[in-house]
């Protein structure tokens, strides 16, 4: 295909470049006004103050209010806490049920699979509001923890400070677990099983050939999923929003919704709400380079 | 020491299983009994299933807010997986270095949190609002809009592209058919199961959506199912036997697309990785 356009005449060239663009312009004009645009808007918005579409420049003062603003360190530090604790346990689940359905002798592996991988059918809504009940102060989860005799009074699921982090913790756990496992299958479905036989007639124990062929040969899918879901865990706010309202105080608010609050719930202000937004894209921007660093070092 | 090996795997996966499904089938039951047994926790199917119907669709505008997303997703799905593979197509058959160059900023748009565009892409549409109302605040076009391209399902299809046979495109240029014609007349038919795992990712986050349409639609005749199951939810004294069979309703689509077209889901999903 290149090597053709490349000893063909100038207008073939040309001809061929403007076809070319016209497969790709709808895209990428569309991404540009819906996502560089407003990142741009966003800027802008960051150094302007004042209520509602009554906005005026005010220099760094946005940011200035940033960095003594409490309410934004509690929802920075919440969303942070979700994110250390939250996203290595769905990595190293996924990861673990993957190595186990990868085996073809499995019975009943469609039937694991589908199980484990259906949570990503139900909205983020939905399975939300049924969490908020079953993990209510009289419901179904403190129920059976109490006639299994595992707990003698009720855990306040929902509304303690502390329990409610986990609540939110074990919901996003429970509806990404599969969807990152499938990613971890079809990647490992592409391993070619020699190597584990090689491995296993050279002595080497399952959990050896987990750390060192399965690992190392994932490594690229292990960082993509683990950038999109540091990405998805930053942008929390669903699960927040209708299982705890960000609530009890403020012990569970995430930046996303301390975001909205601002745009949507209080006064508008939209100047002080583009400045918190940045805030999230630089974090995700740090924490990507890292992660491509670490992944880049252990070759 | 294998044969506990063998044990383990199964125990372990039948927990798994048990725990992903478990939730599901406290909803089902739950959309059949009472207010109360839900808050108690009612393992049991009851009897209350068509009262709970019969509530809900007095209470609450279902039939309007199911037609709004039905709508909504629908049209989102078809633009963005022809916008998306038309682009995937070219990134990777008319290959240049300046659309590559072009290709690696698109991706960049991956890493952008909607959490930093929603004031913004809110403004814009509010501004949108006098001069043309069908495209502002309230309206279908706006909720559809933002979400309809995506730099994933770009990526998406140009690895899928990368495995099309290339012998193929030349044969339709023999053959007398235009670069289009070849994309639609070859492409496309050859490339089914790829369109079927995008249409599912497409239409399952566009159904479920929640943020943005929370943000752009305010009248209730615009609501989609999503706004209401949240609503009910945070209602002042919900029935919690209605809200369950909401969500069983704002389910079942999402439900039935994936396990109708569950394997072309896995082969479009193993087919991008490669």
């Amino acid at each position: 295909m290149l090597k053709t356009e490349r000893q063909g005449s100038l207008s073939i060239r040309a001809k061929s470049t403007i076809t070319g663009w016209s497969f790709i312009i709808v895209a990428v004009l569309m991404i540009a006004a819906f996502y560089f645009y407003p990142m741009i808007q966003a800027l802008i918005l960051s150094f302007k103050t004042g209520r509602g579409v009554n906005l005026a420049y005010t220099g760094w003062s946005n940011y200035e209010r940033l960095l003594t603003d409490k309410t934004f360190f509690t929802a920075l530090k919440n969303t942070f806490i979700y994110l250390i604790v939250q996203v290595p346990i769905m990595i190293i689940l996924a990861l673990f049920i993957s190595v186990l359905l990868n085996d073809s002798h499995l019975k009943f592996r469609g039937f694991f699979r589908t199980a484990i991988f259906l949570p990503c059918v139900t909205s983020l809504v939905a399975y939300s509001v049924v969490f908020k009940y079953m993990f209510g102060s009289g419901g179904l989860v403190n129920a059976m923890l109490m006639k299994l005799s595992i707990i003698q009074a009720p855990i306040e699921w929902i509304t303690d400070p502390f329990w409610a982090k986990i609540t939110i913790i074990i919901a996003i756990t429970w509806r990404w677990t599969g969807y990152n496992m499938i990613f971890y299958l079809s990647a490992l479905q592409n391993i070619d099983s020699s190597i584990y036989e090689a491995a296993r007639i050279d002595g080497a124990s399952s959990v050896k050939q987990f750390f060192r062929i399965t690992i190392p040969m994932l490594k690229p899918i292990i960082l993509f999923t683990s950038i999109t879901s540091t990405i998805g865990t930053l942008q929390l706010f669903d699960e927040v929003l209708n299982i705890t309202k960000g609530g009890p105080g403020n012990s569970t608010l995430s930046i996303s919704q301390y975001i909205y609050n601002l745009s949507f719930k209080y006064t508008a202000d939209f100047g002080y709400a583009a400045t918190v937004s940045y805030s999230i894209v630089i974090i995700i921007i740090v924490l990507s380079l890292i992660q491509f660093r670490v992944a880049g070092d252990r070759k | 020491m294998r044969k506990s090996k063998r044990i383990f795997t199964y125990v372990f996966l039948s927990i798994a299983s048990i725990v992903s499904i478990f939730p599901f089938l406290w909803m089902v039951v739950s959309a059949t009994n009472k207010s109360v047994d839900v808050t108690k926790g009612r393992l049991l199917p009851g009897s209350h299933l068509i009262e709970n119907f019969k509530n809900l669709l007095d209470t609450t505008d279902l039939g309007t807010a199911l037609w709004n997303s039905a709508v909504v997703s629908v049209i989102t799905t078809v633009l963005a997986i022809v916008i998306a593979s038309l682009a995937g197509y070219g990134f990777e058959i008319f290959r240049s270095k300046v659309k590559d160059a072009v290709f690696n900023v698109l991706l960049l748009s991956m890493m952008i949190p909607f959490a930093a565009l929603m004031v913004p892409l809110y403004r814009m549409f509010a501004d949108m609002s006098n001069s043309a109302p069908l495209l502002g605040i309230d309206s279908k076009a706006a909720v559809m809009l933002p979400t309809v391209t995506t730099a994933f399902l770009i990526f998406f299809f140009r690895q899928s592209t990368k495995m099309f046979p290339k012998d193929m495109i030349e044969a339709g240029r023999i053959d007398g058919l235009s670069e289009i014609g070849i994309f639609f007349r070859i492409f496309m038919p050859t490339m089914k199961t790829t369109y079927a795992a995008a249409g599912i990712i497409t239409f399952m986050s566009s159904w479920n959506n929640f943020l943005w349409p929370l943000i752009v639609l305010q009248s209730p005749e615009q609501k989609t199912i999503p706004l209401l199951i949240s609503n009910l939810g945070s209602g002042y004294a919900p029935d919690y036997g209605i809200i369950m069979l909401a969500i069983v309703i704002a389910t079942l689509p999402t439900a039935l697309v994936f396990f109708l077209m569950q394997k072309h889901f896995v082969a479009g999903m193993m087919g991008s990785i490669k």
